[in-house]
Parts: structure tokens; sequence; C-alpha cells
């Protein structure tokens, strides 16, 4: 190992995991530990600003989404939510395990050709799967929700859309993680085909969506043990 | 054709229109925050040129503006605003009255995107670029988001306004979380400048025992995922670890085969993506969108997924790596 390593920029790590521990406001934190990590290696203060402004500006991409907020919020105005809800209802036999089972299914597809920004968390998990799921859980329990039982389904939802989108995108189209991967070996003298890569990601994918089906199984068991127990406490009261 | 820029000047608009409505209500560092925000969209093109031509004012503006963003979040507070009186019942109400016809631009953002996305790519496979070729699905997005608003606007009949109204409504209940994505992504361009990633990396390499090639894997996995948890993004952590420990230890030291240790590898950082905060846009703003009461709890629900899917990572490059 050289000696000339500078290891004072870690300091910028030690105050992310400070920060978020101490659960003070993120942006602050990210703010103040890139500002620190700056610093501590050596950059001036107008080299760090230039830095800072440069790069914030090249990320604009990830708020692109902003977009559909208007749109989302008309239609939530007129009752998208209470519709999506009531519409699943109608069905019968579902439940929550097979409507969030089928929506990751759906998903890893999907991702899998590509279509990684055809849903997300504003385009339709706030509009469409959450609300969808609180009715197939109010379906499969009998009954309304308390606030404990909705807040952890549509965690649910958020949690089952993440893992759909992350573990499908990497399989047979080659798309930025697999270019990148590419791209790193043939700047080392390795040259592989995008598929070759691509294709190993499927044993993964598929142990991702057994893993996190049996997970939302598991939680529809626990959500069903606790409203019995709670009921059976409920009947044995005077 | 439709270029990015485009767009990203109607985020700007967007962003400026919810900082005057601020303003209207005397709401003065919240309108500041959103006027600052739209810097980068109204102004990013020529801010970026400048840097080219080596003026540098412009981005060192920008970077005060990132400061002056980080102040004014740790100031703001979420408001989730309370529905009120009679505002449930009218929504059921319209929800009855309008039906499905509520779904057709919901689901005309996903159903357009594909199509647009297809078109444009056979379009430009033809030489015809309508949307900007190197960002086909973002363009498409936005473009779909448009077309989608049209409907939203022909179903209800609502006035344009009430769109930019509910919009802002959801921003201003997103609040600050909606600027972290950027801001981390951000935070990974300066530890990357700053030689972070390099000095962890060399750490760890100093401290495995590297002749046991189980050791190496095992320290190359783990370091992914601490990596990916560390900066939120498993692109930045896979260049990191693999210069460290996946290229000189596992591939030329070992003979591990790249296609799988690159493959895997880079999944196994995104098990680090699933419980990191530092992975705002998945963990941290969907929880603000559900308006969950625990800003962890997409992470908490993801939790035993993301270990699992670890172990068998670690698993099946144990017995497909070294084949």
């Amino acid at each position: 190992m050289p000696e000339s390593i500078n290891y004072w920029p870690l300091l910028g790590v030690a105050t992310v995991i400070a920060g978020f521990a101490l659960r003070r406001n993120p942006v602050l934190v990210v703010v103040i530990a890139g500002v620190v990590s700056a610093l501590a290696a050596g950059i001036r203060v107008p080299d760090l600003l230039a830095l800072l402004g440069q790069t914030f500006v090249e990320n604009r991409t990830l708020l692109l989404f902003l977009l559909t907020l208007p749109v989302i919020g008309l239609l939530e105005h007129y009752g998208l939510r209470e519709h999506a809800r009531n519409w699943i209802s109608g069905f019968r036999g579902l439940t929550l395990t097979r409507f969030q089972v089928a929506y990751l299914g759906l998903r890893q597809l999907l991702s899998m050709i590509g279509l990684t920004h055809v849903a997300g968390h504003p385009q339709t998990v706030r509009p469409l799967v959450a609300p969808m799921s609180e009715a197939a859980a109010e379906r499969t329990l009998g009954g309304p929700l308390s606030d404990a039982e909705r807040a952890t389904v549509r965690a649910s939802a958020a949690a089952t859309d993440n893992v759909g989108l992350f573990f499908g995108e990497d399989v047979f189209m080659a798309f930025g993680a697999v270019l990148l991967i590419q791209g790193f070996y043939a700047r080392n003298d390795i040259v592989l085909e995008p598929l070759a890569i691509s294709l190993w990601a499927l044993p993964t994918a598929i142990a991702a969506f057994v893993i996190h089906a049996l997970r939302v199984r598991l939680l529809q068991r626990r959500l069903e043990r606790e409203r019995k127990r709670a009921n059976g406490a409920a009947d044995a009261a005077p | 054709m439709l270029r990015l820029e485009y767009l990203y000047w109607l985020v700007g608009a967007f962003l400026i229109a919810t900082a005057l409505l601020n303003l209207r209500e005397r709401h003065y560092s919240i309108a500041a925050f959103w006027m600052i925000l739209a810097g980068p969209f109204v102004l990013g093109d020529l801010i970026l040129a400048a840097t080219t031509h080596g003026e540098k004012w412009p981005a060192q503006a920008m970077g005060v503006g990132v400061i002056a963003l980080g102040l004014l979040a740790a100031r703001g507070r979420q408001r989730v605003t309370a529905d009120a009186l009679g505002e449930h019942e009218r929504r059921v109400a319209s929800a009855t009255r309008l039906g499905n016809r509520l779904f057709t631009p919901a689901l005309a953002i996903p159903l357009l995107t594909v199509a647009l996305y297809l078109g444009g790519k056979f379009l430009s496979s033809r030489g015809i670029n309508l949307l900007d070729p190197k960002n086909l699905t973002l363009t498409a997005l936005g473009l779909a988001s448009i077309l989608a608003l049209g409907a939203a606007l022909r179903s209800t009949r609502a006035r344009p306004m009430q769109s930019i109204l509910e919009g802002r409504r959801l921003l201003d209940s997103l609040s600050w979380a909606v600027l972290l994505p950027m801001i981390l992504a951000t935070l990974g361009g300066v530890f990357a400048a700053t030689g972070v990633g390099d000095t962890i990396a060399a750490l760890t390499a100093a401290v495995i025992p590297i002749d046991s090639r189980i050791a190496c894997l095992l320290a190359f996995a783990l370091g992914m995922v601490f990596f990916t948890i560390i900066m939120g993004n498993a692109f930045a952590a896979f260049p990191v670890m693999m210069a460290g420990i996946g290229l000189p230890l596992l591939i030329l030291r070992h003979g591990a085969d790249p296609a799988v240790l690159g493959a895997i590898g880079m999944l196994t950082g995104y098990c680090g993506t699933l419980l990191t905060p530092m992975a705002a846009n998945f963990n941290i703003v969907p929880a603000v969108l559900l308006e969950l009461p625990d800003q962890y709890g997409v992470i908490r629900s993801q939790v035993p997924t993301a270990l699992a899917l670890m172990v068998v990572n670690i698993l099946l490059m144990i017995v497909l790596v070294f084949r």
C-alpha cells in the first residue's frame, strides 16, 4: 500500500453515518459530508463550490419524475385512489399475497425488457399499487385495516416494487449496469459480450422472486394471526 | 427533436410555479427552496456550457445554492395536509361518477412510455430522431406524462390550473425528500473526486488474507454491500471494489470467471441498496409518498429479503465463480 494515501476524506463517510444515526435532516447531513470530505482532501473553497454545483446539475435527470406529479395529483383529487380500491376489491379470491406477488412478477418482467421507468413509486405505487394492496388486505382480513396494518401493507407495496425493479433489470437486455460491468472489463483488457454477463443475473432474479414472494406470504399470515389473536382477546373480554 | 432539455425547462417551470404559490402564502423559506431547486433545470445547460468554456462562477454560484438548499431543508418540515372536512366523501363520490375514466390517464403514463420508447427506437433505427436517442426512456416518460395530463384534464374536465395546484400539494408534502436523490448523487461525485473509494478498497485489501479465495470473495461481496450502503448506489461501489479486490485478487490471482463475478457481484450490491437511506429515491421518498409514520418503514420491510438474497448471492458466487 502506498504511503501517500490521504485518509482524511473518510471523515465525510463518518459524517454520513453519524448524521443518519442521529436522524438529522438527511439533506443537511449530505451537504455537510460533501463539504467535509472535500475540505479534508485539500480542495480549496472555490473549487469545492464549483465541484458541488457541477455535479448537482449533472444529476438533475433524477428529478424528471416530477413531471408525473401534476397528473397523479389531479387524478387523486378526483378519487383515483378510492376507485383503485373499489375496483380491486371486486375480485373474488384475491388476497394480499396473490396481488403483490403478481405485481412483483410483472415488475420483474417489465424491467427485464428494459421498461424500468414504466412503474415506480410516484407513477404506480402511490396511486395504484398501495391502495389496491390495502383493498386486497382488507378482503383477506375481512375488515378495515388499523393504522399499523395499513403502514405495514403500504411499506410492503413499496418494497415489492423495489425488489422487482432491482432484480429484473440486469437480465437479458444490455442496460446500465451490464454496460458498466462490460465497460470496466474492457478498460482492463477483458473483452466480454453484454449478453454473456447479463445471463448470469438470471439465478439471482429467480431467487429474488422466490424469497420475496415467500416474505409477502409470511406477512399475510402474520397479519391474519395477529387479527385472530386480537379478535380472541376481544371475545374473551366480558 | 424533443430534447431532454425541454423537459427540464418544464420541470423548472413547475418548480417556479410551486415557489410562487408558496410565496403568495408567505411561506418564504419553502418558496426559496423550490426557487433555488429550479436553478439546475432552467439554467443547467448554461452552467455546464460555462464550465466547459473555463468560466467557473456559474457552477460556483450553484454550489452556494446547494449549501443553501441544505440549510433550508433543515428548517423546513414535511407537511402532510390533512383532508378538509367532507373531502374524503367528495373524492368517493367523484370516484363513483368517473369510474374507470380515472384509470385511463393513470395507465397512460406507463403504456405511453412503452409505446413512445419502442416507436422512438424504431424510428431512430431508420435515422429519424423525434425523441432524444441518448435519453430515450426518459424523454418517453416525460412526453407520456404530458400526454397523460391532457387525457386527465379531458376526462375530469378540470381547469389546467387545478393540475398545478394538485402537483404543488404533492410536491410540498414531499418537501426535502424530493431533493435527496439528486443531492446524494452529488455526494457520490464528491466522494469519487476525493478518492474515498480507493482509500477504503486499499484498506480492505490490506487486512484480508489474500491467499484464501473464499476470504477474497467474502471481502468482495460484503464490500459491495457495505460500499453501496455508504454511497447509496451499487454503480458507485462496483468500480471501487472491482479495482481494489475483484480484478487483482479474484480474477487475476485466483482465476475467477469475470462474467459471473461482475453480474452477481453487482446484484449483491443491490442488496445493499435495499438497506440504505442513502438510496433515497427507492427507500425514503416512497416512505414519504405513502405517508408512512416511520421514514425507515420501507427499509425495515426490505431487510429480510435483502439479507437472504445476499447469502444466496454469495453461495452462488462460491459455486459458479471458480468453476
